[in-house]
């Protein structure tokens, strides 16, 4: 158990956030903006890179892949690639990207001008789900004023680096933030997942030439790092887990809300309890499980509490940090119900081109959904697992995979963490043919 | 009217510019149609076929990939309401059965005065205001029973017709400029720029291997 952090440790991200015109060009302006794009542009476009290595900034988006390193499988020898900024943000229970993209355009697209120097893209596309429809409104009008500023367009600051940025609005298809989906979606195509290999759209991406995509967050961290230095940003954390993330807190907590908190530093407890951050659970209540990061996650229970918030930790007690979503469920929660819902979520969204992903949770969600209803059968505990083990073979951590994407996997884990911690609460639902649970309380 | 009026197609033709294949304009153009239509028309998924350089049936296809793409006529306002985890938590299923009840209509179908049409939706990254729904894509939330019926209420007087835009207005700024260099005049300049990189990185590794045999001869 390590001990709570005392110091704060800066907002690195979230900084401007505290001001209610956070999203503005004048505030912006007055608060640093663009300061990092002129240092980047100073420097080779390779030094930045180095910087942001230096930086070991993991991907935010959910894989969690250091960006420098992502950066460094670009094929040398061919001058036209792509940056692809992944706003598509869809992971149930996240909404940090959501947060940065409405509250502080202007930071994410300096990012992104920084990224794209320092990977030399020809063009930048700025994908943002289709329902943030404030997002998109903020963020066309950032980029306006960015262009008519010359922090985007042509001869960037009189630096001789020009750069489009396009912001692409989905149109609502959680599959679309997976990468290679993603690109179909931005090639005017169905969000069908491409076949892998190639693992990273690097060589092969946007209309076949080497792309990188990164996640909002990831780009927010970019101005930052430029202006302090890698090392700034690396000697915060621990490990592989540097700087500071913003996580998602959400479900049954006093203050559900996105903090910004030192990665490795901070536990669980302490985001979900202190005064400052969640709050705690209600009077009277007690944390039950919670999801630890985004809902394609095993869940946690409360002996993992003071767990720190590090990658590596928490992949190694068998679960993820992912999209940095955390959602609390206290006592009151039926957790029949709510690997119910996370299975409903997944069976709606497979696109379908992988027969264990589209059947599996078609069948996983029938029958979860018959035993929350009263309608179960003893026999139903084994056949969820025998169905979760056809779509990912050994039911391990990380999951094996016979899909094209990791959707398919990420079907089984809440229903295997609520029915291995919590059978005799499947069988009450089996037994007494109805959700135990009082309606108003579940 | 279900072709692009003059100023949106002059729009459509600004957007398809951004695009090194036009296909990719796809998308954009259907928000477009949708936003003029309050929904997809065929005539409209002709004309974006056409635009884009693909067959209607294509569009179609594509289109309804997309939950957010309505093929058939839709309310003025689209209701959804989110029952994942985080509002299933707060009373999201019980807000959306609230929904069914106070507008009298199943999640999918739209109200007999076409004012509103009720949808399940699935997390919309507001789930700090959880329960919420979305109204044309703004969101409200926390919301109790009182609370959804005096939005409805609200929306019905056209009280909050300055924060959501009937029909399917995704968003009301609109990019005016095209891009600001051209598909060859960038890749002169990347290649211009990794030359100069691959000379910079062989001048380094030419002194590091001049230091590197300094060091093995001394
Ligand atoms: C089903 C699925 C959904 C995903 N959704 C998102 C998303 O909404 N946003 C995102 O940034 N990454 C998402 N990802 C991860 C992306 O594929 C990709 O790893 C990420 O955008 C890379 O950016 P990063 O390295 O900066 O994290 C998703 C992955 C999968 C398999
Ligand atoms: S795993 Fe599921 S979502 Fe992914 S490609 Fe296969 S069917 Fe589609
Ligand atoms: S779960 Fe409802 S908005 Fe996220």
């Amino acid at each position: 158990m390590s001990a709570p952090s005392t110091s704060s440790p800066p907002a690195i991200v979230t900084g401007r956030l505290g001001y209610p015109d956070s999203h503005t060009f004048e505030r912006f302006l007055a608060t640093g903006g663009y300061e990092g794009l002129r240092k980047a542009l100073r420097l080779h476009p390779e030094d930045v890179a180095a910087e942001v290595s230096a930086s070991n900034l993991l991907g935010r988006g959910g894989a969690g892949f250091e960006t420098g390193r992502k950066w460094s499988l670009l094929p040398a020898g061919k001058p036209v690639r792509y940056l692809v900024v992944n706003g598509d943000e869809s992971e149930p229970a996240t909404f940090k990207d959501h947060m940065l993209i409405e509250r502080d355009p202007h930071q994410l697209l300096e990012g992104i001008v920084i990224a794209a120097y320092a990977i030399g893209a020809a063009q930048a596309f700025l994908y943002i789900r289709g329902e943030f429809a404030l997002g998109l409104e903020r963020v066309e009008q950032a980029l306006e004023e960015a262009y008519a500023y010359g922090a985007v367009g042509r001869d960037i600051f009189g630096s001789g680096f020009s750069l489009d940025i396009v912001v692409h609005p989905g149109a609502g298809a959680y599959i679309c933030g997976e990468e290679t989906a993603l690109l179909e979606s931005l090639e005017g195509k169905r969000g069908f997942p491409r076949i892998k290999p190639p693992y990273f759209p690097a060589a092969i991406g946007l209309y076949g030439e080497p792309t990188i995509v990164n996640n909002v967050e990831t780009m927010s961290n970019l101005p930052w790092i430029v202006t302090h230095g890698g090392a700034a940003f690396a000697a915060l954390g621990q490990g592989r887990s540097t700087g500071t993330r913003i996580f998602a807190l959400s479900g049954h907590v006093r203050r559900p809300g996105n903090y910004e908190v030192e990665m490795a530093k901070t536990t669980f407890r302490e985001l979900i309890e202190a005064e400052h951050l969640g709050g705690g659970v209600r009077e009277g209540r007690a944390v039950k499980a919670f999801v630890p990061g985004g809902v394609s996650s095993p869940w946690f229970f409360p002996e993992q509490l003071d767990m720190p918030l590090d990658q590596d930790e928490v992949g190694k007690a068998g679960a993820m940090l992912g999209s940095g979503a955390i959602t609390v469920m206290d006592d009151t929660t039926c957790v029949v119900r709510a690997s119910w819902r996370i299975v409903k979520f997944f069976w709606r969204e497979s696109c379908g081109q992988c027969t264990p992903c589209r059947e599996g949770s078609g069948w996983l969600e029938k029958v979860m959904h018959r035993i929350e209803t009263g309608g179960g059968r003893e026999e139903d505990l084994d056949l969820l697992l025998d169905v979760a083990d056809n779509i990912s073979p050994g039911l391990s951590w990380p999951p094996a995979q016979t899909t094209i994407c990791v959707l398919g996997p990420s079907i089984p884990p809440s229903v295997c963490s609520a029915l291995s911690r919590y059978r005799d609460e499947f069988l009450t639902h089996v037994k007494e043919g109805r959700c135990p649970f009082p309606e108003e309380a579940r | 009217m279900a072709r692009f009026s003059p100023e949106n197609l002059a729009h459509a033709r600004l957007l398809l510019s951004l695009y090194p294949e036009p296909r990719s304009a796809l998308l954009p153009l259907c928000h477009l149609a949708q936003a003029q239509d309050g929904w997809l028309t065929p005539e409209a998924m002709e004309q974006v076929a056409e635009l884009v350089g693909v067959t209607p049936a294509e569009v179609l296809g594509t289109a309804s990939f997309y939950d957010m793409l309505h093929t058939s006529p839709v309310g003025t306002y689209l209701i959804g309401v989110c029952t994942n985890l985080a509002c299933l938590l707060a009373g999201g299923e019980e807000l959306l059965r609230h929904a069914e009840r106070s507008l009298g209509v199943a999640p999918g179908a739209t109200t007999e005065d076409g004012m509103f049409t009720l949808e399940e939706v699935e997390c919309v990254a507001a789930c700090d205001r959880a329960p919420c729904a979305a109204v044309n894509w703004r969101y409200f939330g926390p919301l109790g029973p009182d609370a959804f019926d005096e939005l409805v209420g609200q929306l019905r007087a056209g009280a909050l017709a300055a924060e959501v835009p009937a029909h399917g207005v995704l968003s009301r700024v609109r990019r005016r400029r095209g891009l600001a260099t051209t598909t060859e005049e960038v890749a002169a300049e990347r290649r211009a720029a990794d030359e100069e990189r691959a000379a910079r990185a062989s001048a380094k590794a030419a002194e590091a291997q001049g230091s590197g045999d300094g060091g093995s001869r001394s």
